[in-house]
């Protein structure tokens, strides 16, 4: 179990440089910043004593080395337009988005394990093809239209929710709900088609043959195993999540990470930018080492590979 | 039977393949199937609900008092709604298809050699495939497309980019499977090449998992495009995009819902087409298949 963490986590410091990497290289590429910072009538020489001030005059790989040894200590540098420390515009926005990406986590799999299981309780009924078709809808449509009509619908014309911005949970409800939603038809797929398969193995034959009943053949016996599987899938589900979250938190108005990076993006404010990507970036990296440890330990065999 | 007589047997597939038929048509014969020009602009016709009608103007007008009908009502420059649905289906359809074709040609390749040789090859490519996987890839879309400037081209490389993991881990596990058999064995001894064996041999044999997870990623390739030019920055906003409507009719969302949701339902309704000849094709090439 200790070389198989330790294997792990040095693949997930690996893969973390290497997007560390990319993402400076491309902002790197993206212009000069001292056209940004100084002023139209500075000369060449203010020009040049700010891009030395700035380190930018040294070599890219002394720069890189330079960024990723001040990201580790918790400074990514200062935004060009706003002028304040990167990673506190992060701490500033980083729990709405936790919040937000949360909730929709919470819902899609809660919600998905249910209807899946009902799925699988009353298959080929009518409930079973609804939901089947209200699960593949969810996935086909697109979030940001999606949460543009709900937001018309129950926040303009019934008045129920509240139109955009954070505060309370109503203010949650809509765009988790809208966020939650393709993540929701999935896992519902899902968890019906890992029960269904399941359901056909030889221990389940002999676990009703011993008498138990339904219920605790579905939850006891056989979601255990259907559901093993998923712990990937939910851990890219969340990965997923916190991506597609750009897009809602625009149209709601939603003061999380996307909003501010896609904001930074059209103010060509790239180091925010590139703060943005790191930081979810190393969210992703946990997130998929936690899982492959969390594999680990429920299921014995995955040990034993390795 | 045929593979294709099975495929059109198949429900789902059959009402994926004519749903994707219909866009194909209305994308190819946009100019004879849109009543207006999508890009015209009529001051006076702005805001137009669906089914209203408009005066004629110009030379081409068949009579004084001569009016158009807007099928679809008009967006807020006074521009036909439908017409630029029927001309937005050719955008969405192109490029969501030049980007399957693209990231399908890369991942296999990258699959194909990394399951094929292992080793040092295996972990490289698949380092690579966690270091993508990490990315948050709409930031990293939006992040390049800002850095590096938009445009079509751009928002097909970038949406193939999104997409290559998924060749790359499928080919690669089947790779493994097949090269031990024994036909490929058996090429081996009558000498063919490394080249030869790995495509005339191994990679036909990958083919069926690779179209199944082609028309779910040219579904994701639809809808990531539309959400890019939502946020403003895929396509050139004067192209008519579905994803440019959309968000052209967003400030207007009160007063002119159809600006937004028309697009809104043709987009659900092509990639729903997609999903369902996958969901179709997978039924068919996996036995165990009803998952």
């Amino acid at each position: 179990m200790l070389s198989f963490t330790l294997g792990k986590l040095i693949r997930a410091l690996t893969v973390l440089l290497g997007v560390s990497f990319l993402t400076f290289i491309i902002g790197h590429s993206s212009g000069d910043p001292v056209r940004l910072i100084a002023r139209g009538d500075a000369t060449e020489e203010q020009r040049a004593q700010l891009r030395h001030s700035l380190g930018l005059d040294r070599p890219v790989l002394e720069q890189y080395r330079l960024y990723v040894g001040n990201a580790l200590h918790g400074n990514l540098g200062v935004s060009y337009r706003q002028h304040v420390d990167v990673s506190r515009l992060i701490a500033l926005r980083l729990p709405n988005s936790l919040e937000l990406a949360g909730a929709a986590f919470v819902l899609a799999m809660g919600v998905g394990f249910v209807l899946g299981i009902l799925c699988v309780i009353y298959r080929d009924s009518v409930l079973d093809n609804v939901i089947a078709g209200l699960s593949v809808l969810a996935q086909v449509v697109p979030g940001f239209w999606l949460g543009l009509v709900l937001v018309l619908l129950f926040a303009v014309h019934w008045r129920v929710f509240p139109v955009s911005g954070s505060g309370g949970l109503t203010h949650l409800i809509l765009p988790a709900v809208t966020l939650a939603l393709p993540t929701l038809g999935r896992m519902t797929r899902l968890v019906r088609g890992g029960m269904l398969e399941v359901l056909q193995s030889d221990y389940i034959r002999t676990a009703r043959a011993k008498g138990l009943s339904e219920r605790q053949v579905l939850l006891g016996h056989a979601a255990k195993n259907a559901l093993l599987p998923l712990v990937t899938q939910a851990g890219l589900e969340l990965g997923d999540l916190v991506g597609s979250a750009f897009i809602i938190e625009t149209v709601f108005a939603w003061p999380g990470l996307g909003r501010m990076a896609v904001n930074a993006v059209q103010q060509r404010d790239f180091l925010v930018v590139q703060g943005c990507v790191l930081v979810i970036a190393a969210g992703f990296v946990l997130i998929n080492l936690a899982v492959d440890l969390l594999y680990a330990v429920i299921d014995p065999r995955v040990r034993a590979q390795t | 039977m045929s593979f294709w007589a099975r495929l059109i047997r198949c429900p789902p597939a059959r009402r994926g393949l004519v749903m994707l038929l219909v866009m194909v048509v209305v994308a190819v014969a946009a100019p004879l199937l849109a009543p207006m020009d999508p890009w015209k602009v009529q001051p006076a016709a702005r805001l137009l609900p669906p089914l209203s009608r408009s005066a004629v103007d110009g030379a081409d007008a068949s009579g004084p008092g001569a009016t158009t009908l807007h099928l679809l009502g008009t967006d807020s420059v006074g521009r036909d709604v439908l017409s630029r649905l029927i001309y937005g289906s050719r955008v969405s359809l192109t490029v969501g298809f030049a980007a399957m074709v693209l990231s399908a040609l890369f991942g296999s390749l990258i699959g194909v050699v990394s399951g094929y040789f292992g080793g040092i090859v295996e972990s490289l490519t698949g380092w690579l495939v966690d270091v993508q996987l990490s990315f948050p890839f709409l930031l990293l879309a939006i992040f390049l497309l800002g850095a590096l400037g938009g445009g079509t081209l751009a928002v097909i490389l970038i949406l193939a980019l999104a997409t290559w993991v998924n060749y790359a881990r499928i080919v690669r596990a089947q790779v493994l499977s097949i090269k031990n058999q024994g036909y490929v064995e058996a090429a081996h001894a009558t000498g063919a090449s490394v080249g030869r064996v790995l495509f005339v041999h191994i990679l036909p044999n990958t083919l069926a998992p690779i179209c199944v997870v082609a028309s779910f990623s040219m579904a994701q390739a639809i809808l990531t495009e539309a959400g890019l030019s939502f946020l403003g920055v895929g396509l050139d906003p004067s192209t008519p995009s579905w994803g440019t409507m959309l968000n052209d009719g967003r400030d207007y969302l009160l007063t002119a819902w159809w600006i937004s949701t028309m697009p809104g339902i043709a987009i659900g309704f092509t990639v729903l087409g997609v999903m369902l000849f996958g969901e179709g094709l997978r039924e068919l090439l996996d036995p165990r298949g009803m998952r």
